[in-house]
């Protein structure tokens, strides 16, 4: 049996204590005298959320693939322990080998949303290791960030030594190599993250040097060292269809938020929304082949043995042979008691008629993004969904026997007035109309309309990384026009309004497109205490503005400014493929409302065909 | 495995069931669900080796063979030990039927207590009663849970209790070991004990005749 870092009378007076104990189903164990390197994988969020996610279970089997690798699993630990841990001085632990994390060579921390920054501090504060690069010497791991957040690390490049900028399938093995090479030759840290900083992707922020002009902004971004290149390349998987994917994901005993297979089916949009980060930076949009596709799912459900199949991808409809896998699915596990769920569908008579097999109609709700209130809004945003198709759908849907609709709208957006607000309302209205119009007697009671508003966050390499953001009381003002107006609406009963807490979308704002002038802020709102800024409960506004103060850094600056065009952003050194000048068309075609088409149906010249792959190279022969 | 609690241990074994490719029957209805039902939950904190847990199959598959794939499919510290045929009414459960069950109780290091604590078990086992306050969902009531306690003997440091168990009486290792600890004046720290559960006992005896007997020599093996 293994020993466990914690023990018993600790793992019995804590919530959840099989969130660090490991031995789950499909976990892996190695000797780990027979690896030359220790991997510390981990996402800086609970367990139950860390455990959801695909990307981290793609790497963990691709490392593990190799045999002179040991990749294990780290989450956060939850408050109760952190406490403990403190009090008592005991050191964060990574879950296979139960093994104190600095022990290792690497830690990977995935960056999935900005809120969870300060729990990136936790992470090395609680492993022993430094909070600053700087102050690390082999005798701690490399710490190396990667996620959509490494698109513009600057305001938490000071805590890592390294960053990987883009898909994780395709550099790793070469920095492995290195890293081999590296500790045998007996080269400095500083050496082995000089070369490292020549592999493509691979961004070093302690060989960058930033200066900046008398108003705040970046006068100029370089290189210090030889050979270090000035820009750094996204990097991609052009080949999805071969590319490592996890036949056997590790199965939490306790119940996980993704609860459940995932079947990632192509990565990238061909839509090319305009406040929309993941699809510019996931271009071009490639697909996985349906046969592959199929041993996945196969595979997958026999080795986790999950009770649920969900399909992956940013606009699941756009998949070629969508009905391919879909009807597959359907007919290999459906009688199997699995459920089968489709999220990100389009709502038309295809997508109704394949979930009203998958799903019980009367208890599930369909959901529509139309993102924003009138057409003239839509084409701002270029979100191609137009009201007759909304109300088309919806009415297709009534008839087909549901009345629960979600609608997801945001608020804040550049260009927006008060008309696009109330628009919210109308379109909400009109969809209950669709469905009062259906006869009495053929129709299920009331009908159920949801409506949700987010406030935008403006981020890099999106058309509207130049937008400039509002004030709590603005933000809170817009969902008030909303509220106000669904008030005024005849089938008000019908209609539910959410929205969201207006501080937080400053902060993922600032973080978003912050600089490394940000970091000093972080590290004083956790130093004040800041810790699982995602979760309401422990998000403490107060605090972050108390950081500000104390560091005196002005977060309007950040926040409510509108961008020049010449701007040197902190993320340019970046390449995507998206070009800049690209982003900037967008953003003057915005200011005209008009609308770009997508991807397939006539290429607008991106960028993102220079990686000779996906949809580019579609009907190309 | 102990810090796993039941709903979980049961979500262990209906993915484990899936994985081993055993052909369970599923509930009827718009969600339906594994029919499979546990004796007797296992606290979080408790190790065991006897445990049971009913399922129903439609393809007919031996003990050896189930046994086989479950534990294949299975995690250290989750072992299939037997797979037995039982019949098929609700008197036949596990659940309906468990009625006693074994402990061994010793204490975690550095927590035992200071002196002879062993001396007074076959004093405190021989009264008529023990009164002890037993809280329940909704308040605390005096209870003597003398009945229940079938056996209560100590070996070199480790507590043995046989205890009732079940929906009809049901006594938990701590309680009777915390009201004899009180009894020669010693109070317990906090996750003093560890407990492991040895067995689940049907009770086939008659006219208030306790026979107790194991829950897995009830059934038979599938050959």
């Amino acid at each position: 049996m293994r020993k466990l870092a914690l023990d018993d009378t600790i793992l019995l007076s804590i919530e959840k204590p099989a969130r660090y104990i490991g031995n789950e189903v499909n976990a892996v164990m190695k000797d780990k005298d027979s690896v030359d390197i220790r991997f510390a994988m981990a996402f800086p969020d609970a367990y139950e959320i860390g455990m959801s996610h695909l990307g981290i279970q793609i790497l963990y089997d691709m490392f593990n693939r190799r045999p002179d690798v040991w990749c294990e699993r780290v989450y956060s630990p939850w408050v109760d322990l952190d406490r403990i841990m403190r009090e008592r001085n005991i050191p964060l632990f990574a879950l296979e080998s139960q093994d104190p994390v600095r022990e290792f060579d690497f830690l990977g921390i995935t960056l999935q949303y900005e809120m969870c920054y300060t729990n990136i501090l936790q992470l090395l504060d609680l492993s022993g290791i430094p909070l600053a690069a700087s102050e690390r010497g082999w005798e701690c791991p490399v710490v190396i960030g990667g996620g959509p957040c490494a698109y513009n690390p600057e305001p938490i490049a000071e805590f890592f030594d390294l960053f990987y900028i883009g898909e994780g399938e395709t550099v790793y093995d070469r920095l492995f190599d290195l890293y081999k090479a590296c500790r045998k030759e007996q080269t400095s840290r500083r050496e082995f993250l000089r070369r490292a900083a020549s592999i493509p992707g691979i961004y070093v922020p302690s060989l960058y040097e930033v200066t900046y002009l008398e108003d705040g902004t970046i006068g100029s971004f370089v290189p210090t060292a030889d050979g270090v290149p000035e820009t750094v390349e996204k990097q991609v998987e052009m080949n999805m269809t071969d590319a490592p994917y996890p036949e056997a994901p590790v199965v939490p005993f306790i119940k996980a938020t993704q609860d459940r297979v995932v079947l990632e089916i192509q990565r990238g949009c061909i839509r090319g929304c305009r406040f929309c980060q993941a699809g510019m930076i996931y271009r071009p949009t490639r697909e996985r082949s349906l046969d592959c596709l199929k041993e996945h799912a196969q595979n997958m459900l026999e080795s986790t043995g999950h009770e649920e199949i969900s399909l992956s991808s940013l606009s699941s409809s756009d998949y070629s042979d969508l009905a391919g896998i879909v009807n597959f699915l359907i007919e290999q596990f459906g009688n199997q008691n699995i459920n089968i769920s489709l999220p990100s569908l389009r709502i038309d008579a295809f997508s109704l008629d394949v979930m009203s097999k998958v799903q019980d109609v009367r208890k599930s709700s369909l959901t529509f993004g139309p993102e924003a209130g009138t057409q003239r809004m839509r084409d701002v945003i270029n979100k191609g969904l137009t009201e007759e198709v909304i109300l088309d759908g919806a009415d297709q849907a009534f008839h087909g026997g549901w009345n629960k609709v979600k609608l997801y709208f945001m608020l804040g957006l550049p260009l927006e007035e008060d008309d696009d607000r109330r628009g919210i309302a109308h379109l909400a209205e009109k969809i209950a109309c669709k469905y009062y119009e259906i006869p009495k007697d053929k129709r299920n009671g009331k009908c159920q309309i949801t409506v949700s508003t987010s406030f935008f966050v403006p981020k890099p390499f999106t058309p509207f990384q130049w937008a400039r953001m509002y004030t709590p009381g603005d933000y809170l003002g817009f969902a008030k026009t909303v509220n106000h107006e669904i008030k005024a609406m005849k089938n008000q009963k019908s209609i539910r309004y959410n929205w969201h807490q207006a501080d937080v979308t400053l902060l993922e704002g600032v973080f978003a497109r912050g600089d490394r002038r940000i970091s000093a802020v972080i590290r004083e709102a956790y130093r004040l205490g800041a810790l699982y800024d995602a979760w309401t409960e422990y998000w403490d506004y107060s605090r972050w503005l108390q950081a500000f103060e104390n560091t005196g850094v002005d977060m309007d600056f950040y926040t409510l400014r509108e961008r020049g065009e010449d701007e040197i952003f902190p993320w340019d050194f970046i390449r995507i493929g998206v070009t800049k000048a690209f982003l900037r068309r967008e953003w003057n075609r915005a200011q005209a409302s008009e609308v770009t088409p997508n991807c397939r149906a006539k290429c607008s010249g991106c960028g993102a065909a220079g990686y000779r792959g996906g949809v580019c190279i579609e009907n190309k022969g | 495995m102990k810090f796993i609690g039941h709903l979980d241990v049961m979500r262990y074994f209906q993915k484990a069931i899936r994985r081993a490719g055993i052909d369970i029957a599923y509930s009827e209805g718009m969600s339906p669900h594994m029919i499979m039902s546990f004796a007797s939950p296992l606290g979080v904190g408790l190790t065991s080796d006897g445990e049971y847990m009913d399922i129903e199959i439609h393809t007919p598959i031996t003990s050896a063979q189930a046994i086989e794939a479950l534990n294949r499919v299975g995690v250290e510290g989750i072992t299939v030990t037997q797979f037995r045929q039982i019949g098929e009414t609700k008197a036949d459960r596990g659940m309906t039927l468990v009625a006693a069950a074994d402990y061994e109780l010793t204490f975690r290091s550095g927590c035992k207590p200071k002196g002879d604590w062993q001396s007074g078990i076959s004093h405190f086992f021989a009264q008529k009663s023990i009164t002890v306050m037993r809280k329940t969902k909704r308040s605390e009531q005096e209870t003597d849970i003398r009945p229940m306690i079938y056996e209560m003997s100590v070996n070199a440091g480790t507590v043995f209790l046989k205890l009732a168990a079940g929906s009809a009486a049901n006594l938990k290792p701590e309680l009777v070991m915390d009201a004899y600890l009180a009894s020669i004046g010693v109070e317990a720290e906090p996750f003093a004990y560890e407990i492991h559960r040895c067995e689940l006992y049907a009770d086939t005896g008659s006219n208030g005749k306790r026979r107790l007997v194991p829950l897995g020599d009830l059934g038979t093996d599938i050959e």
